[in-house]
């Protein structure tokens, strides 16, 4: 399952306008990582270019030391699924039938299904929680069931490396922890590669093994998310002042905007509720977040 | 799922391709005796009504020799050459639309037969052909529309949704160019040119039979090896590289698949409008399938040109139409029905 996906002195751009200039990557295998940055920083560029749809214009993206655009693409599909941002799927297509389209880069020229593709098919669909809606099709379903359907199948495919552009974009709350815990089952159960592009960084920072925070088409720090997001890294790449201190459930940098309205009555922190107080405590002992005193 | 039996998750999913593709073949099977069926009475029916029964038996060799003389010699050709362009039509339409992700996309809809009807005009009107020279210029003319259509929609590999804009704008050209030579030509030739436009099958012989068939013998083991890639191809362009097909290339041969059976068709019978727009859709619905639906879409165009036919020769007493007629009066109101629901709907496909 082990595979190796890096990336060296990379160029990439649309038409004339160079988005990417000399971008160099490894990403660790068998952990999460986590691509963040603000809006057109290039983020989803580079995902789109380790995953081969850009091709680069200098520089070359390595999949287990070699040119990923030299590799057949069928053979690099093996190794290296993709979950789009905004997949489509052809109107009435049923779960199954659309879970079982991952097996195509594992199949001869003529379909042939064979008991190993039900039997990947099958536990792409346990591992996701969609076996029991096989026979429903996909416009049927809420925004979070379609996306863990996409994802199982991506993991139909049996890649050892996962790349996501975007997974929670347009799911609500619940959904988007649902889909990033997930991942982290897919992680830990089969240490599998994963690489996911997204927004919020608070659940960058809880999810994500290793971050690579971009800025103007370059990295700008990567590593552990607790090494990573620091006020003044988040101050640059974002051009948002923020305090950061430990969310009180998981430990992980948590980010507050400053902003400019923090004088409202009902916004200011009462540790009354017992998340709040170990916020406070948290915060105290290592003396990141000191109330502002009135 | 079955009552009672506790199937394992494997065996869940086979049991699910299983049904999914039993209600195809059901369809494929209906639909084949129903263009059958039809196929026969349109050869029993005309001037000397022969019994479908004995229609049947000569078909098969058992007639007797006036029976033979009628349905072999003289209904035979027509009604194949109606049964072969509807499987031509069917088929091209049901690849574009499903490259196209968009039921707009059909070779009658984008310019294809547009290029072939304004080459054939010209073939017409201009230079005076007839028969077979029309029919070659015509696939000339599909072909070198669908060329230009496919450069000037490349961008960095080519979109559905510029394919489909390109088309319709290629398409009003070569209309505007037909109109053109109609208006400067003389009325008798204006005439004989507008029969070709509405799309006729009358007076077809084994020629146009010969052709359609070596054409579908050529291009349907091609599709088959396509189908898949066509499958794939309908998730969308990233879906499909990140799945490890080969995009541009597979949407390029699907395309030229596509065009030459359109093209075909088109020389064949002129451009019967609405067969390939209409029947994949059907097909669809029929078959409740996702994807192309390749086999059951030829049927459906298979059904609705030699339904058709059989209407225009004989649904009006003594007035014969071309078959053209009859497939706009019923594809017409379809196109509005989709762009008035894709309204509503709020999305473009």
């Amino acid at each position: 399952m082990d595979h190796s996906l890096s990336a060296e002195n990379l160029a990439v751009g649309y038409d004339q306008r160079e988005i990417i200039h000399d971008l160099s990557v490894r990403i660790p295998a068998g952990k999460i990582s986590v691509i963040v940055g603000a809006n057109a920083c290039g983020k989803s560029t580079l995902l789109k270019t380790l995953a081969r749809l850009l091709k680069p214009s200098r520089g070359s993206v390595l999949l287990d030391g070699k040119s990923i655009q030299q590799i057949p693409t069928r053979e690099v599909a093996m190794r290296l699924g993709l979950l789009p941002q905004a997949p489509t799927a052809p109107e009435g297509i049923t779960v199954a039938d659309l879970v079982g389209r991952g097996r195509y880069p594992r199949q001869g020229w003529i379909r042939q299904w064979t008991p190993a593709d039900d039997e990947a098919i099958a536990d792409a669909m346990m591992s996701t929680d969609v076996l029991e809606i096989a026979d429903r099709p996909i416009d049927e379903l809420s925004g979070g069931q379609r996306q863990r359907v996409w994802i199982a199948m991506a993991l139909a495919q049996e890649t050892g490396i996962l790349l996501l552009d975007e997974p929670t974009t347009f799911l609500d709350l619940t959904h988007q922890i649902d889909v990033l815990e997930l991942l982290v089952d897919l992680n830990k159960r089969d240490q599998r590669t994963i690489v996911l592009v997204l927004h919020d960084l608070n659940q960058a920072c809880r999810f994500g093994d290793h971050l690579i925070a971009m800025k103007n088409g370059t990295i700008v720090a990567e590593g552990n998310p607790a090494d990573v997001i620091t006020e003044p890294l988040v101050q640059d790449v974002f051009g948002l002042a923020v305090k950061v201190i430990p969310d009180p459930v998981a430990g992980a940098p948590m980010v507050v905007p400053l902003g400019r309205h923090t004088n409202r009555a009902d916004a200011r922190p009462h540790p009354s509720t017992p998340a709040a107080k170990a916020l406070a405590a948290s915060a105290a002992a290592t003396g990141i977040c000191t109330p502002t005193q009135h | 799922m079955t009552a009672g039996v506790e199937l394992s998750p494997a065996q869940v999913i086979s049991r699910a391709r299983s049904a999914r593709r039993a209600r195809s073949v059901v369809v494929i099977a209906v639909l084949a005796a129903v263009v059958f069926v039809i196929f026969c009475v349109s050869l029993s029916l005309g001037d000397f009504k022969i019994p479908v029964v004995d229609v049947v038996k000569t078909l098969f060799g058992g007639g007797d020799r006036a029976t033979e003389f009628i349905v072999n010699k003289l209904r035979l050709p027509r009604a194949l050459t109606g049964v072969l362009v509807g499987l031509a039509l069917g088929m091209s339409g049901a690849i574009f639309q499903s490259i196209a992700r968009n039921p707009l996309a059909s070779p009658d809809i984008i310019g294809v037969t547009y290029g072939a009807s304004a080459f054939a005009v010209l073939a017409i009107v201009t230079l005076g052909l007839t028969g077979a020279a029309v029919a070659a210029l015509a696939i000339a003319g599909a072909l070198l529309t669908a060329i230009i259509m496919y450069l000037l929609a490349w961008r960095r590999g080519v979109s559905s949704y510029r394919l489909i804009l390109v088309g319709i704008g290629i398409g009003a050209m070569a209309t505007s160019f037909t109109s053109y030579l109609l208006t400067k030509a003389r009325v008798e030739i204006a005439q004989q040119a507008l029969i070709w436009l509405t799309g006729s099958l009358n007076g077809r012989d084994w020629s146009q039979v010969r052709s359609m068939a070596i054409t579908l013998a050529v291009l349907s083991p091609v599709l088959v090896l396509l189908v898949r890639r066509l499958r794939i191809l309908q998730l969308g362009d990233e879906t499909a590289y990140g799945l490890g097909l080969q995009v541009e290339l597979s949407r390029l041969g699907l395309i030229v698949v596509g065009v030459l059976l359109a093209a075909m068709a088109t020389a064949a019978a002129g451009p019967i409008g609405f067969v390939a727009f209409v029947a994949p859709p059907i097909a669809r619905w029929l078959t409740r399938s996702p994807g192309p639906a390749l086999v059951a879409s030829a049927l459906i165009g298979a059904f609705v040109v030699s339904l058709s036919d059989l209407i225009a020769q004989h649904g009006l007493g003594h007035t014969q139409l071309p078959v053209g007629v009859v497939t706009g009066v019923v594809g017409a109101p379809y196109l509005m029905f989709l762009l008035a629901r894709t309204n509503r709907v709020g999305s473009g496909g």
